[in-house]
């Protein structure tokens, strides 16, 4: 009588002490304490991912998308950053483990690119180096063994005469093929999940549609978690299956990429969505930027982070400059931290913004 | 290089033993003997006397010297420590005795077998060789080789460093005769004759009294014209002393080893022991280093024999051990400042008296590192240079710090009442010039008469500008700080140089930096034709007395030098033809 | 890449000969100016009571009388084909490359130099080896622990080593470690006349420390901002996340990049100690080049002079031309192809 009862229960508690999805993410708070104050560069930000599905974090530059990351993959600065909060990989809780623990995940259950892949790759090594050590380094072969898989991965990833360019050194390959060759790494050792961080910013648009379609593909063959990290919508309108946007270290807002899109919620996501290019539409009509500048990590203002910059902060009758709206959930997992009722969003957003975009 | 750890240890012990038991026993009377370490280290034990007196033959002795000095080449050098040390491997024909005390200073017959014979009122000198000398490779020494000696130093294209005595006092010498042009030696024919093997005649062309103090020179050395390789004879001068030239590198130094021909029997005078077996001469040791190395027990010899470095001093005056093993020996060396006639109102006696008053001679005592450095001067011939006579006309001793009144006294019989200025020259690079300048410049102060300080580099000093007279002129050089020390120890060695107006040349390189005394130059010359030396002692005494009667130069300090001797010399004593260590009588213990 | 060794080459041979010149003219043309006369200079180097006619004699002799591109003319030819000497009663034939004889000594400068580059050799050489090692070792350690007490304590001691003079700590250490506790040779001493390698090393221990004590306090200053710079760096984040190990990451991505630009002033300075340690020969009495160009300076001996100048330069641009092909190696963005 009581046995299933108490797996039912035990059940329970494991999956709240060893995370529900794959990548399972609670309260992650990542703070620096500094002379002019402690920098708040992640304020508590909660997210799930599963094998397959891929997740875009969309926001400005210093709105803590790239330290999210960096902490998931234990590369923020130890010693000097406060990190709180659980990162569930797997069952496994990376901010409780050792740093040793931590690397030898990294590289092989969680890999990641970097945005500019010049000064990500070393200048003095070649290519197929950098992608044999990073295959060593986790799988005990032959270095001949690991130059035949790293000339293999170049192929997989599209670089052409793969056997002689494995020789070459990073500053002789294109921008394209550097990211490629960064991609190869990354995945050299079949990792569960993927990390991109502004994968195709340093591209030409050319190249950026080739470099994404390559993540898709080969995330579909490897079957891996992947976040997007990025400031342009355009981008994760591509991949990702769910999208959180950030703002001041923390969520301002997460849905699927249909929601986003299709019913943005939060008027700082109408501000992105609003300075995304979009090649369909006259010039003069488009581009509405969104005014003044990001947040001072230190100083976030008062109340809802996003007011001094906000067109309808004036509708909530002082709420905006003195309480910090929740993420609320406002259906089917669509969540929003505003103070805007939502008659009044969804008013906004459709006589207000959709026409424009 | 163990070798070397094990003997500074023991050296180093042995010396801390020695110094304990000078501490703690009674002072043992420096004994006779050859027994080694017989004498008590004390201070000033070498100065005028034999400390540590041995007949002990054996060992090498280490010399080292901060950089290579002009020559080793006898007819092409002319430093004191150089005319020292080539008494060891040559035998010109005359020599200072190896003696400590005033016999030191007197030259005794060397080659010659006895001093010179003037004749036709001091212009001709006859010298007789001894018989049986021969050179390192066994040819006898005759007086041609005397001769040759002599006229190649006249050439100073090809050997520019000796003096220029014999240029300046042979007969008839044609302007740039040159032995290695004139083979056959015609232009010297009238100057310098070889009757015979044993014979050699100095013709003058003015008389020269103390000639014999010539015929001490190194370049009276012999110098076999088939053996002589111009520049080059340095790297190996034909012995004819008790050591001739090992090895010889210009970078690194030399060794002299025993001269197998040598015959002792043939130097009876000289007072040459030739007690170690080698000497090996090192070039180019940093002096701090010299020093370091001579306490330790490292080093014999400091070839220099100028005194310890500045830094060296203030060690071993402050330790009692150390100082034991001082020598504090007077140089025939004046520190002086000229006073220069050509720029006014210096050309009046008053004016240049007043300075003469007004200087701190205290504080130009201090500038030399006060009595060690030396003693105050009263005059210009320090006591030490023979037939000298000590006086004290102004009152320095009793005024040690300057008379304001005395000088100002002297300003209004100038008719400059209230004072007026002129400018200093020193060497820029030397402290104690810079010092001299400094304490002048505020002694003077007092009595009104302002200096300007000019400093100039000592290379070209007295070639390019105190010593240049237009130079001095027009830069209104009143004072000029120098120093000057003698080439030998009698009025002439010591004085000439420096105050016959007849030396001054107008292209610069004086010795003489602005005494222009008519008198003066009257008296040097019956002084170099009074053969008779105690008449000859007193007219350099009176050529002294009128340079300070007429304040030509103010005296500053009559120099000492602190040498330091270490325990592993014997038969040590200064001499006074060069006031160093006298390195041809040192031995080892 | 041979022809831009080629040109590297002839590059270096004009900079030595404009060296040459400006040396010449230094010597020369500033007393000169100054109002100097041929005679003048050449009373520098006569005996103490020279006269006139004397001076004048070695004027000529030394060739001062003659128009001074006739004299730069002739040293030019000494180096390449040599030139003959007077020595009194003969004369004598110096073979190229020669650098003249001493005004002064009338001693050729070239045998001179060419006893004297070993000595500064085994000097600078054994005094880079030391330095490198404990310089960099130093700097990484400060690096890697920023901040923390042992940085600091490294730090400062290395900012002693950078404001401490070579004569100082070099007669500081020999009177405690030769003259004190005799451990090790004292000054003066001719590592080159040891046969015995081992004695070769205990004659120069001293003077190796105290000049690398110098150099090694600025390398590990210049290591320890190199490394702090590269460790921020972007392929250092990569490494990282490939999950290497620190050890590797430190050393095989780290410091590989930070030691780039330590080799360029690693060259050079050994370049310019080639050309003389002047402070270290001189305290420690070595017969290196330094002292010599410190013996010629101080006479104004120009043949010496020239021949010091000369050398130093050509180890610096030696150096220099060393320095960039070892860039090439390290670096493969500046491979010339």
């Amino acid at each position: 009588m009581t046995e299933p009862a108490d797996n039912t229960v035990q059940g329970t508690v494991q999956r709240i002490e060893r995370g529900e999805a794959f990548l399972d993410v609670r309260d992650l708070k990542v703070h620096f304490p500094t002379d002019d104050g402690v920098v708040k560069s992640v304020d508590g930000i909660s997210f799930q991912l599963e094998r397959g599905k891929t997740l875009g974090i969309v926001g400005e530059s210093g709105s803590g998308k790239s330290v999210t990351s960096l902490s998931i993959m234990g590369l923020h600065k130890r010693g000097v950053a406060k990190i709180s909060g659980q990162i569930f990989l797997d069952g496994q809780d990376l901010v409780s483990s050792t740093p040793e623990e931590v690397r030898l995940l990294r590289g092989k259950r969680m890999a990641m690119i970097f945005q500019d892949p010049l000064s990500a790759m070393h200048p003095f090594y070649t290519v197929g180096t950098q992608i044999v050590e990073a295959y060593r380094v986790h799988n005990k072969v032959s270095k001949q063994v690991a130059r035949k898989h790293a000339i293999e991965m170049l192929d997989r990833v599209g670089i052409p005469q793969p056997d002689k360019r494995v020789d070459a050194y990073p500053h002789q390959f294109s921008g394209g093929m550097r990211q490629r060759a960064m991609i190869a790494m990354a995945l050299s050792c079949d990792p569960d999940l993927l990390i991109a961080d502004e994968p195709t910013t340093a591209l030409d648009v050319t190249v950026q549609a080739q470099i994404l379609d390559l993540i898709r593909d080969l995330q579909r063959e490897f079957n891996s978690a992947v976040i997007i990290i990025t400031h342009d919508l355009g981008v994760v309108a591509e991949l990702a299956d769910d999208i959180q946007v950030m703002y001041g270290g923390r969520a301002i807002e997460y849905g699927t990429a249909e929601d986003i899109f299709d019913n943005p919620q939060h008027p700082y996501t109408w501000g992105l969505l609003g300075s995304m290019p979009r090649i369909d539409r006259e010039r003069t009509e488009r581009l509405i930027p969104i005014k003044g500048t990001p947040p001072s990590l230190i100083n976030v203002p008062k109340g809802c982070a996003f007011n001094p910059r906000c067109n309808y902060a004036h509708l909530n009758g002082g709420a905006s400059e003195t309480e910090r709206p929740e993420l609320l959930d406002i259906g089917a997992g669509h969540k929003v931290a505003c103070h805007l009722s939502p008659k009044e969003r969804q008013h906004a957003w459709e006589t207000d913004i959709k026409p424009k975009l | 290089m163990s070798r070397k750890r094990i003997t500074t240890a023991v050296a180093v012990a042995a010396a801390v033993a020695l110094s304990l038991a000078a501490c703690g026993g009674p002072k043992a009377t420096p004994g006779g003997g050859s027994s080694a370490g017989g004498a008590t280290a004390e201070a000033n034990a070498a100065v005028d006397k034999n400390f540590s007196p041995s007949t002990k033959k054996g060992g090498t002795l280490r010399m080292a010297i901060s950089e290579a000095y002009d020559s080793t080449d006898p007819g092409d050098t002319y430093y004191g420590l150089s005319w020292n040390l080539v008494r060891t491997y040559v035998r010109p024909l005359m020599t200072f005795k190896a003696t400590p005390g005033e016999e030191g200073g007197k030259p005794v017959p060397d080659l010659a077998e006895a001093p010179g014979v003037p004749s036709d009122g001091a212009k001709t000198w006859t010298y007789k060789i001894r018989k049986g000398i021969k050179f390192e490779d066994g040819t006898p020494v005759t007086s041609k080789d005397v001769k040759y000696g002599v006229a190649r130093s006249l050439d100073k294209a090809t050997l520019p460093s000796g003096p220029t005595y014999f240029n300046d006092f042979l007969l008839d010498v044609p302007e740039g005769f040159s032995v290695y042009k004139d083979k056959t030696l015609a232009g010297v024919a009238k100057a310098i004759e070889t009757p015979d093997d044993q014979t050699i005649v100095f013709h003058l062309k003015k008389p020269f009294s103390s000639f014999d103090y010539f015929a001490q020179l190194p370049s009276t050395a012999p110098v076999p014209q088939a053996k002589d390789t111009g520049a080059k004879y340095k790297e190996h001068p034909m012995a004819t002393g008790p050591y001739k030239f090992g090895s010889y590198d210009p970078n690194k130094g030399f060794d002299l080893v025993r001269n197998e021909n040598y015959d002792a029997s043939t130097d009876p005078d000289s007072g040459r022991n030739a007690l170690p077996d080698k000497y090996t001469i090192a070039y180019n040791v940093e002096g701090t280093d010299i020093d370091n190395r001579l306490i330790a027990g490292d080093l014999d010899v400091d070839l220099a024999g100028t005194g310890v470095q500045p830094e060296t001093q203030a060690k071993v005056l402050a330790d009692p051990k150390l100082k034991a093993h001082t020598d504090n020996v007077p140089a025939p060396r004046l520190n002086f400042t000229v006073l220069n006639t050509e720029v006014p109102p210096l050309d009046n006696v008053h004016c240049r008296k007043a300075i003469l008053y007004a200087a701190d001679h205290e504080g130009y005592q201090r500038a030399y590192g006060g009595p060690i450095g030396g003693d105050i001067a009263t005059n210009l011939m320090p006591p030490s240079v023979l037939g000298s006579q000590k006086f004290d006309d102004y009152g320095f001793e009793a005024d040690k710090n300057g008379n304001v009144e005395k000088a100002k006294d002297e300003l209004k019989q100038c008719g400059q009442p209230n004072g007026f200025a002129i400018n200093i020259a020193f060497r820029g690079d030397r402290n104690k010039e810079k010092a001299v300048a400094e304490t002048l410049q505020q002694s003077l102060k007092k009595a009104g008469i302002t200096l300007t300080t000019k400093p100039y580099p000592t290379s070209d000093y007295t070639k390019l500008y105190a010593g240049k007279p237009d130079f001095a002129k027009t830069n209104k050089l009143g004072l000029i700080v120098y120093s000057w020390g003698a080439d030998w120890n009698d009025g002439f060695g010591f004085l000439q140089q420096i105050v016959d107006s007849r030396t001054i040349r107008a292209t610069g390189g004086n010795t003489n930096l602005g005494v222009r005394i008519p008198e003066v130059d009257q008296l040097i010359d019956k002084a170099m034709a009074e053969t008779d030396e105690t008449k000859r002692n007193q007219y350099w005494v009176d050529v002294d007395k009128k340079v300070m009667e007429q304040a030509g130069v103010l005296p500053g300090i009559w120099a000492k030098g602190l040498l330091y001797r270490p325990d592993t010399v014997a038969n040590v004593f200064t001499n006074a033809g060069q006031n160093m260590y006298d390195y041809a009588g040192i031995g080892l213990k | 890449m041979f022809a831009y060794l080629v040109r590297r080459v002839i590059g270096a041979v004009i900079l030595l000969f404009i060296v040459t010149a400006v040396t010449f003219a230094i010597f020369f043309l500033v007393p000169k100016l100054g109002g100097a006369t041929a005679d003048d200079l050449a009373s520098r180097y006569v005996g103490k009571s020279a006269g006139a006619a004397q001076i004048h004699e070695t004027a000529v002799r030394l060739g001062f009388t003659d128009p001074l591109y006739e004299q730069y003319g002739r040293f030019v030819k000494g180096l390449f084909v040599g030139q003959e000497y007077n020595y009194g009663p003969a004369t004598e034939h110096c073979p190229a490359p020669c650098f003249g004889y001493s005004f002064l000594t009338q001693q050729p400068v070239w045998p001179d130099l060419v006893a004297r580059i070993p000595v500064t050799a085994s000097l600078a050489g054994g005094a880079a080896f030391i330095w490198l090692i404990t310089g960099v070792g130093t700097g990484i350690i400060s690096a890697l622990k920023r901040g923390s007490v042992l940085d600091r304590s490294l730090m400062s001691v290395a900012l002693a080593g950078v404001s401490l003079p070579i004569f100082f700590t070099g007669l500081l250490s020999l009177s405690i470690f030769s003259y004190g506790l005799g451990w090790t040779a004292q000054g003066g001493t001719n590592p080159l006349d040891e046969t015995n390698p081992v004695w070769w090393a205990y004659d120069l221990i001293l003077p190796w420390v105290t000049l690398a004590f110098l150099y090694a306090a600025s390398y590990a200053r210049l290591t320890r901002a190199g490394m702090l710079e590269t460790m921020n760096e972007d392929f250092v984040r990569t490494a990282r996340a490939k999950g290497l190990t620190e050890r590797t990451v430190v050393m095989k991505h780290g410091l590989r990049s930070a030691l780039t630009p330590i080799l360029t002033i690693f060259g050079l300075d050994l370049g310019l100690l080639m050309g003389g340690a002047i402070l270290t020969e001189t305290t420690f009495s070595l017969p290196g080049i330094g002292q010599y160009a410190v013996i010629a300076l101080r006479v104004n001996d120009l043949p010496k002079v020239l021949g010091v100048t000369l050398v130093a330069a050509f180890f610096i641009v030696l150096a220099n031309l060393i320095v960039d092909l070892l860039y090439a190696v390290v670096d493969p963005r500046v491979r010339i192809s």
